[in-house]
């Protein structure tokens, strides 16, 4: 393969909180080649969104990328070198804070938030807003932004975009509201997008128009998408690969069907488990149990192995790291989980734990998981 | 994208196809004066303040323009001794120990036989100078500063609130007469400064609303859209944090006309024989039995002026509070 546009190695992104160090994303590695969409894909707090402000080193303090390397197109966004007296500095060829923003932010990696209500400044104009945008990025004068500004209205079907330019935020529905941040974040034709759960905040008919329209506007643009999100159906929709990730560490990679078909994470499989489906009733839905340990004390070993039902002492104990777990021929799939015998810690020798799931639901998961193997 | 789903997503709002016109916007200015001047205690409040407004504007035409022409013209000369001295003369139709009030000076005299009305008339000018000059420097001082340091938060937070608290621990008068004494007693510095003394009122005051708006996501957005600080400042913090200090601004106005008036009163500031009503009441104390009108009508011209920035400043605040308005 070619090589990846954006390439992230050993990502950390620390907080440093009065509560200790909060490591909310703790060396994750992925790529992005040219023209795919790639999943991030966890619960809340996973680290998805730090992992993705951190691509653009727009980690507030108290955080801090501390480890790690982010290379885009050649150049290196972040990279540390140990200086002669062994400290870490930056190293001279990463960017720096203006290039950054005069060259990164916007023109070649791009972001659409979450929130669409909140995204656009509501004392002006959402015309004035992506004009400006596209002034600022492509440095047009300003009635040729204009022209611009309306045509990717346009583009991102919103209709009547001349009269609709004059309009403020708040005369335009959410759907509508997300289709002008998509419209920002193409109009400066970025190599990247950085989608931060952009459907999460609307309904799910509209999730559907606005999936199908960014799958349409990326074939015609060839952008590539960085699409985090926490709703496994959203992935499969879209994505060609995916990350999913827990407690800051990215657990399991693979293409999309592999993932689908051929789930080689508990968490994974307990997340589509978890997954609403009109062939399910309410009471054969999987939820995971607990909720997600907080990152200052991780747990040892995995850091799943107190809600995974598949969960055993040697788990404790042993931190998987992600090892290549794809069958011979096939698409690398990588996964963390000491289940595997790439892995080789005594597993299978090992007793069970009893761990927050209860025994019900994973008598019934380790069966499926387990057989899978 | 079809057009049916679009208007089906948009049904919430208005339709497509109707223009901003049709829906009433509930932003910009003239829906903010519209909201005004429902309230009948705020429309006495524009009306009083545009009324001052206009006689300033005239009387600075007529001093810049004509030279007091208009008014010896029309009438008498408003600041020169009059050739006839007739001095402390009560307004028309009253009588005291120096004689009887004509028409000719329908508030009377003062001390020098100027006319108090052609005196008031040109003291507005002043009085609305002084009173914008001052707050505009404490307005542009202050949000900026409080805009910087809510936005970046840190030492540079602590630095400028450290500094303007220092000047907010002062008492303003003292802190006004010394600043005076130290650079002039001109009337130019008693407007700078009162508007140094009003930069940690604006600062306070938009600072606790950038801090809180500089976490919303367009800002965050601007930041990953490559904005330089600077922008995202001056054209996202502040609009959105700015309501508040508007209305602070209305009412400054009135304290700084008020403090100047004051400061004229103690012989800082506008200096004889220019109109100040601040000064006319000075002179006015030492003839307050013979001649009490004398001293009234300055007194009455403050009065008015403040109490009408103030319901201004209050029918702003209603107006700019959304929850108020719906």
């Amino acid at each position: 393969m070619t090589e990846p546009l954006l390439s992230v190695r050993d990502l950390k992104t620390q907080f440093f909180t009065e509560d200790g160090t909060v490591r909310a994303v703790d060396g994750i590695s992925f790529d992005v080649y040219e023209g795919e969409i790639v999943g991030l894909v966890g619960e809340s707090g996973a680290g998805k969104s730090v992992a993705t402000s951190s691509i653009l080193r727009l980690v507030d303090s108290p955080g801090e990328i501390v480890g790690g390397e982010i290379e885009f197109k050649g150049e290196t966004i972040f990279g540390l070198e140990e200086d002669g007296a062994g400290e870490l500095r930056p190293r001279d060829e990463m960017l720096t804070e203006s290039e950054m923003r005069k060259r990164i932010r916007g023109r070649e990696i791009a972001i659409i938030f979450q929130d669409p209500m909140e995204s656009l400044n509501p004392v002006f104009t959402v015309g004035g807003q992506l004009r400006e945008f596209i002034e600022i990025n492509r440095d047009l004068d300003p009635d040729e932004a204009r022209e611009e500004a309306i045509d990717m209205l346009r583009e991102v079907g919103i209709p009547a975009p001349e009269s609709r330019y004059d309009e403020y935020p708040h005369q335009f529905s959410g759907g509508m509201r997300q289709r002008v941040l998509i419209a920002m974040a193409l109009a400066c034709q970025p190599d990247l997008i950085i989608a931060d759960e952009p459907t999460t905040a609307l309904d799910v008919t509209v999730e559907g128009e606005i999936l199908e329209m960014v799958t349409d506007l990326q074939e015609k643009y060839d952008t590539s998408f960085i699409w985090v999100t926490h709703d496994m159906s959203v992935v499969a929709e879209i994505c060609d690969r995916v990350n999913v990730m827990y407690l800051g560490e990215i657990i399991e990679q693979a293409e999309v069907d592999d993932l689908f078909y051929d789930t080689k994470h508990p968490y994974t499989s307990a997340l589509l488990d978890s997954m609403p489906r009109p062939d399910k009733t309410v009471d054969e839905l999987r939820p995971i149990e607990g909720v997600m340990p907080e990152a200052i004390n991780p747990p040892s070993g995995c850091r799943f192995h107190s809600r995974c039902p598949e969960a055993r002492e040697v788990c404790r104990e042993v931190h998987p790291d992600l090892r290549d777990l794809s069958d011979e021929g096939a698409a690398t799939h990588t996964g963390a989980c000491v289940k595997h015998d790439a892995f080789d810690v005594g597993y299978d020798d090992s007793p069970a734990i009893e761990t927050q799931t209860g025994s019900g639901f994973s008598a019934g998961l380790t069966e499926t998981g387990g057989e899978a193997e | 994208m079809a057009t049916e789903t679009d208007s089906a997503t948009d049904g919430s709002t208005d339709t497509e196809g109707t223009g901003a016109g049709e829906v009433e916007a509930r932003v910009g200015l003239r829906y903010t004066l519209r909201q005004v001047k429902r309230d009948t205690t705020a429309r006495i409040g524009i009306y009083t303040v545009g009324f001052i407004t206009l006689v300033a504007v005239l009387g600075s035409l007529d001093y810049y323009v004509f030279d007091y022409g208009v008014a010896e013209a029309i009438w008498y000369s408003p600041v020169q001794d009059p050739e006839q001295v007739r001095r402390l003369l009560p307004p028309v139709g009253m009588e005291n120990q120096y004689g009887q009030g004509t028409l000719e000076h329908p508030m009377g005299t003062d001390h020098r036989g100027r006319d108090i009305l052609g005196r008031l008339f040109y003291g507005t000018r002043i009085a609305i100078t002084v009173g914008f000059m001052a707050t505009a420097i404490g307005l542009v001082g202050g949000t900026l500063i409080g805009a910087v340091s809510g936005y970046y938060g840190g030492w540079i937070d602590d630095v400028l609130q450290r500094v303007t608290e220092t000047i907010y621990a002062i008492p303003f008068l003292v802190l006004v007469i010394a600043f005076m004494t130290a650079f002039g007693r001109d009337l130019s510095f008693a407007m700078i400064g009162v508007g140094i003394t009003s930069v940690p009122v604006f600062n306070r005051l938009i600072r606790s609303r950038v801090v809180s708006v500089r976490e919303e996501d367009y800002i965050e957005a601007a930041r990953a859209a490559g904005v330089k600080d600077r922008n995202i400042i001056l054209r996202h913090v502040i609009p959105n944090s700015f309501a508040p200090v508007l209305v602070q601004a209305t009412l400054q106005i009135g304290v700084s006309i008020l403090i100047v008036a004051g400061l004229s009163f103690l012989g800082f500031g506008a200096q004889p024989p220019t109109p100040s009503w601040g000064q006319m009441l000075s002179a006015s104390r030492n003839y307050m039995l013979p001649a009490p009108t004398f001293s009234l009508f300055p007194g009455i011209a403050i009065l008015i002026t403040v109490i009408g920035f103030n319901i201004l400043g209050d029918g702003l605040q209603d107006a700019l509070d959304p929850r108020i308005n719906n």
